[in-house]
């Protein structure tokens, strides 16, 4: 009878657990899904290499923890600094020179960026994964029946702050304005006197670093090794597109939703195929609303 | 026309002739996959050269035609003629369904719903073990055989697959030279005024994409029936990534340009042997450099490049540097 | 075109011409590793462990005087690959045997060739399909996933624990050992009561364990390489699952401990004897070549030596006793090969014969538990 009672509570406390575990890997998603959504709405690029970014973030704090001793607060800043400048040296390397960028040209550069770009990881750091210390430890939290980790909170707080700061830089900064206005209509941008080249450079670094700071935190869940950023690329890049490419909330509730799908999926239906469901979920939603679930139609998008 | 015509005789003629001159098993062996990477680039090159529009999904065409000839033959015992020609027009038709909404996108769009698209073919070989066999693959494929010859070595599948390159090439020379041919760079250089034209685009495109990934379909039977056996890990993205490396390598909207491409990515591996383990940073810097120096590809860029030279030593070398 | 056909075919002619120079006084053997590629954590150490012991039969003077040469191609997980690499190997290098590669898929693809050509081949993969029914030129150095499944089950009768959920990568190595769990669970009476997957890249499995909690399972079977099982260590604690955790011979190096931390303790594997070499007792038969592996490979290497690189340096001794006792032709270290009795190498004890050409019976495991962020034999 006991035993009856507990399993008719098992399901009630599962669906709670799945929630809370889909919002926080919802949250990753969330947050390497704003680094495309900035670059996009910079440039109208879709950087096939943000994944790496999120790749180098881990392997750079990996390299300042493990090889030159630093404390964690410093290896962070550290690696998000190289982050940032490997993001800088991609863009003016690979992205500036280009004479006549067509959406096709730069999709396989960005691509043949990710793949140098992992290839050089591979070579430098090894093949090996890495683990990388939780921020502050691994007790176990409870949240009525379901459980997540300390390191699930560090992640909610920086995609809220991710977000407020976006929001800001966009909104009121110069900078961000200009940003905003190159994306709208770059020769207009360009004629009255916004440097288009730099605020496509500052998109760049901005994603860049954000990136990064995705792969430092969820590294200590996901431990780090030079191909982890393929995948948690292409989800992103999903999370971005069911939140239309918006910078702020749109990809985040993206991100979110694609998250508990996943989860729910794995859990009810086939954890095999939770990998299809997201690019499921990405098909459908580019044939049927490419604008995004949240954002009002544009014309520009398809 | 007359100096296209002579310009495949010779190909044809190199092809019959190549075992001659290698006798060495091993590199016929890399030609039978120059063959079918071959087909595959060229089937790339129909939608992105000449269509101007991205797949980043080709190796789940590849894929699907591989396993419908495999499972078939090996699973049902069907002939493996009849296998291929069901996978050809089962991915055709496929392709032409889902060629409708998927080409409807554009540029990153596109290039991520196709990426999108082979992922999930790709998780479904894996997944679906019961018929795929799942990660550990699908053994146990017959080879194909044509009135009692069994094509079971190098060297008769060289000849089997290169008729099939042949073909698909003549195919592709007829397509390109016709008023599809036209229509299409009419799409790609600018859709809507090709629309204004009275050319019925989205057909067009969905037609194309079809093609394609039925021709794509036919080299995974190929592939399928002289490997023997199949694995997902060779119709991954990374190979879906590969092919454009080869068309781009090649030359666009050219059809020897894939077989430059598919060639010299095929044999690329074979002769950076010494540097084995950094060939992944090669692929990264030829993608990057050849579409950034070179977007015409080897088939234009290297003769551009050549005259370039030729002109600057006629030139007195002062400067332009 | 024209310009640059003619670099391209002298520079394949060259390679070619250079490839059949070194001759004559050396035995050839092939090695196909997946040495990058998602199985790199298989080829890397294979080819390591491979190229090592190469060294030292060749620094002890070689083979009956005549000195072995390694020629290692990297198949990067993929068969179309492994295949090409193969027919290189046999056409152009003409090695007289091949040791790879490194997972079951590759295998499958490779073996058609090694019987076409009639070179012998010791696969250094798991998958007992390979070897299951017996081909003529193959043969394997990895323990058949079978047998590791069995010592687990034998643990759980012994606790009597006979519901179980399964939670298996789905890669070559998870689909294997899925197949096997599923094959032997009846014979054990045990019930699989969730047979679930994740994603080689993964990294969250809470789902599928909270729907391993809401069952009725007893103990949970994870079947995978790292970093996934490290996941999945870490999630049951997340969860505070407390039923007992077994793992693969998969993960059985110190890097798991490494990666999963405090949550790795008291998961119970099956293992090779390597991570456990230094408290064997003395009279273990294995125990010499064990130690001497691991203090050659952290010398070389400055790493663990693991059971994969194991399997590598297994398959390289097979093949020195077969020529020592019958000469370097493919067909005579074939049919040596099978003579092989009671050889003592790092997988376990090796004999061969006509009808079992995997060599090893379930001894070559042993149960270790992760005890003080160290592997303790499990009695």
């Amino acid at each position: 009878m006991a035993c009856l009672k507990q399993r008719n509570m098992g399901l009630s406390d599962q669906i709670a657990q799945y929630l809370v575990s889909g919002l926080s890997t919802g949250a990753i998603y969330a947050l390497i899904g704003i680094g495309f959504a900035i670059i996009y709405n910079g440039t109208e690029i879709i950087n096939f290499a943000q994944g790496e970014m999120v790749m180098l973030g881990g392997m750079f704090t990996l390299f300042g923890l493990d090889v030159l001793k630093l404390p964690l607060p410093v290896a962070i800043l550290m690696a998000v600094t190289l982050t940032t400048l490997s993001g800088v040296l991609f863009e003016r390397l690979t992205i500036r020179p280009l004479k006549s960028p067509t959406p096709l040209s730069l999709v396989i550069i960005t691509i043949g960026g990710s793949i140098l770009i992992r290839g050089i990881a591979m070579l430098v750091g090894g093949k090996d994964t890495h683990a990388i210390p939780a921020f502050s430890g691994s007790d176990p939290l409870s949240i009525g029946s379901a459980t997540i980790l300390p390191q699930h909170l560090w992640i909610f707080a920086l995609t809220v702050i991710a977000i407020v700061l976006n929001k800001l830089f966009f909104q009121y900064s110069i900078t961000g304005k200009a940003m905003r206005a190159c994306a709208a209509n770059r020769r207009a941008a360009g004629l009255v006197g916004i440097d288009v080249r730099r605020m496509v450079l500052f998109s760049f670094a901005i994603s860049a670093g954000l990136g990064s700071l995705a792969g430092i935190i969820v590294a200590p869940l996901t431990m780090t090794s030079y191909d982890v950023g393929v995948m948690l690329g292409l989800k992103g890049f999903c999370a971005a597109i069911i939140g239309g490419l918006s910078g702020g909330l749109g990809t985040v509730l993206g991100g979110l939703l694609l998250g508990v799908l996943e989860s729910l999926g794995a859990g009810l239906i086939s954890s095999g195929y939770k990998d299809a469901i997201a690019f499921i979920i990405l098909l459908l939603i580019l044939f049927i609303r490419p604008q995004g679930l949240f954002s009002r139609a544009q014309t520009e998008r398809v | 026309m007359n100096r296209e015509v002579y310009k495949f005789l010779v190909l044809v003629a190199i092809v019959l002739l190549c075992p001659l001159a290698v006798h060495e098993g091993y590199i016929l062996n890399v030609l039978v996959f120059v063959g079918i990477h071959t087909m595959l680039a060229l089937a790339l090159n129909l939608l992105l050269g000449y269509a101007g529009q991205i797949s980043l999904g080709q190796a789940g065409f590849f894929g699907l035609g591989a396993y419908i000839s495999g499972i078939l033959t090996a699973t049902h015992g069907v002939n493996p003629w009849l296998a291929m020609g069901e996978g050809a027009v089962v991915v055709t038709l496929l392709a032409f369904l889902i060629g409708f909404p998927i080409l409807k996108l554009k540029g990153h769009y596109l290039a991520m719903a196709t990426l999108g698209l082979g992922i999930i073919i790709y998780i479904v070989f894996n997944e679906a073990v019961d018929q795929t066999g799942g990660p550990s693959g699908l053994s146990g494929i017959p080879n194909l055989s044509l009135g009692g010859i069994i094509f079971d070595n190098d060297l008769k599948n060289y000849y089997l697959i290169w008729t099939f390159v042949l073909l698909s090439m003549g195919l592709a020379l007829n397509l390109v030279h016709s008023r599809i041919g036209r229509a299409l760079r009419a799409i790609h250089d600018s859709e809507v005024a090709a629309r204004v034209m009275g050319v019925n685009a989205r057909l067009l495109k969905v037609q194309i994409f079809a093609l394609s990934a039925g021709l794509s379909a036919v080299a995974g039977s190929l592939y399928a029936h002289t490997m023997t056996f199949v694995a997902p890990a060779s119709f991954g993205f990374n190979f879906s990534v590969e092919l454009v490396t080869m068309v781009i390598i090649g030359g666009l909207a050219s059809i020897y340009g894939s077989l430059l491409g598919a060639a010299l990515l095929t044999l690329l591996p074979e002769l950076l042997r010494a540097f084995q383990d950094y060939d992944i940073i090669v692929y990264g810097l030829l993608l990057i450099i050849m579409t950034m120096y070179m977007p015409g590809g080897l088939v234009k860029g290297v003769p551009a490049l050549f005259s370039a030279i030729r002109s600057r030593l006629k030139r007195k070398p002062s400067a332009h540097a | 075109m024209k310009r640059l056909l003619l670099p391209i075919i002298t520079f394949a002619l060259l390679s070619i011409w250079a490839g059949s120079c070194l001759a004559a006084s050396t035995i050839k053997i092939g090695a196909l590793f997946s040495v990058t590629g998602p199985p790199s954590f298989l080829g890397e150490p294979e080819r390591n462990s491979a190229k090592m012991v190469v060294d030292e039969i060749n620094a002890k003077g070689g083979i009956k005087g005549k000195k072995l040469e390694l020629v290692v191609y990297d198949t990067q997980g993929d068969a179309t690959k492994a295949v090409q690499a193969a027919n290189r190997l046999i056409k152009e290098d003409k090695v007289v045997a091949i040791i790879g590669p490194s997972t079951t898929g590759e295998s499958m693809a490779v073996l058609s060739v090694a019987e076409k050509e009639g070179i012998p081949l010791i696969s250094c993969a798991a998958g007992s399909k390979i070897t299951d029914p017996v081909k003529k030129w193959v043969f394997k150095t990895a323990q058949n996933d079978g047998l590791a499944v069995t010592k687990i089950f034998e643990h759980l009768n012994k606790r009597k624990i006979n519901k179980v959920a399964i939670l298996t990568v789905s890669d070559g190595f998870g689909a294997s050992g899925r197949e096997q769990l599923k094959a032997h669970a009846a014979k054990f009476g045990i019930q699989i009561v969730v047979d679930d997957t994740y994603g080689p890249k993964d990294t969250d499995m809470t789902s599928q364990l909270t729907k391993i909690r809401g069952s009725q399972a007893q103990a949970i079977v994870c079947w995978g390489t790292n970093p996934g099982p490290a996941v999945i260590a870490k999630n049951v604690k997340q969860l505070g699952i407390k039923l007992p955790l077994y793992m693969s011979h998969g993960v059985s190096s110190k890097k798991f401990i490494d990666l999963a931390g405090d949550a790795a303790e008291g998961i119970i594997l099956p293992s090779g004897r390597v991570i456990v070499a230094d408290v064997l007792p003395a009279s273990d038969k294995q125990k010499k070549s064990l130690v001497a592996f691991v203090k050659d490979y952290q010398k070389h290497y400055k790493a663990e030596g693991d059971h994969f690189g194991g399997h590598a340096w297994d398959a390289i001794m097979l093949l020195k006793g077969a020529i020592e006792r019958g000469g370097d032709t493919p067909a005579a270290i074939r049919d040596q090969l099978e003579k092989t009795r009671g050889f003592a190498g790092i997988g376990g004890i090796f004999t061969y014969n006509t009808a079992d050409h995997a060599g090893l019976a379930k001894d070559a495991f042993v149960l270790v538990q992760v005890r003080n962020k160290d592997w303790a034999l499990v009695k």
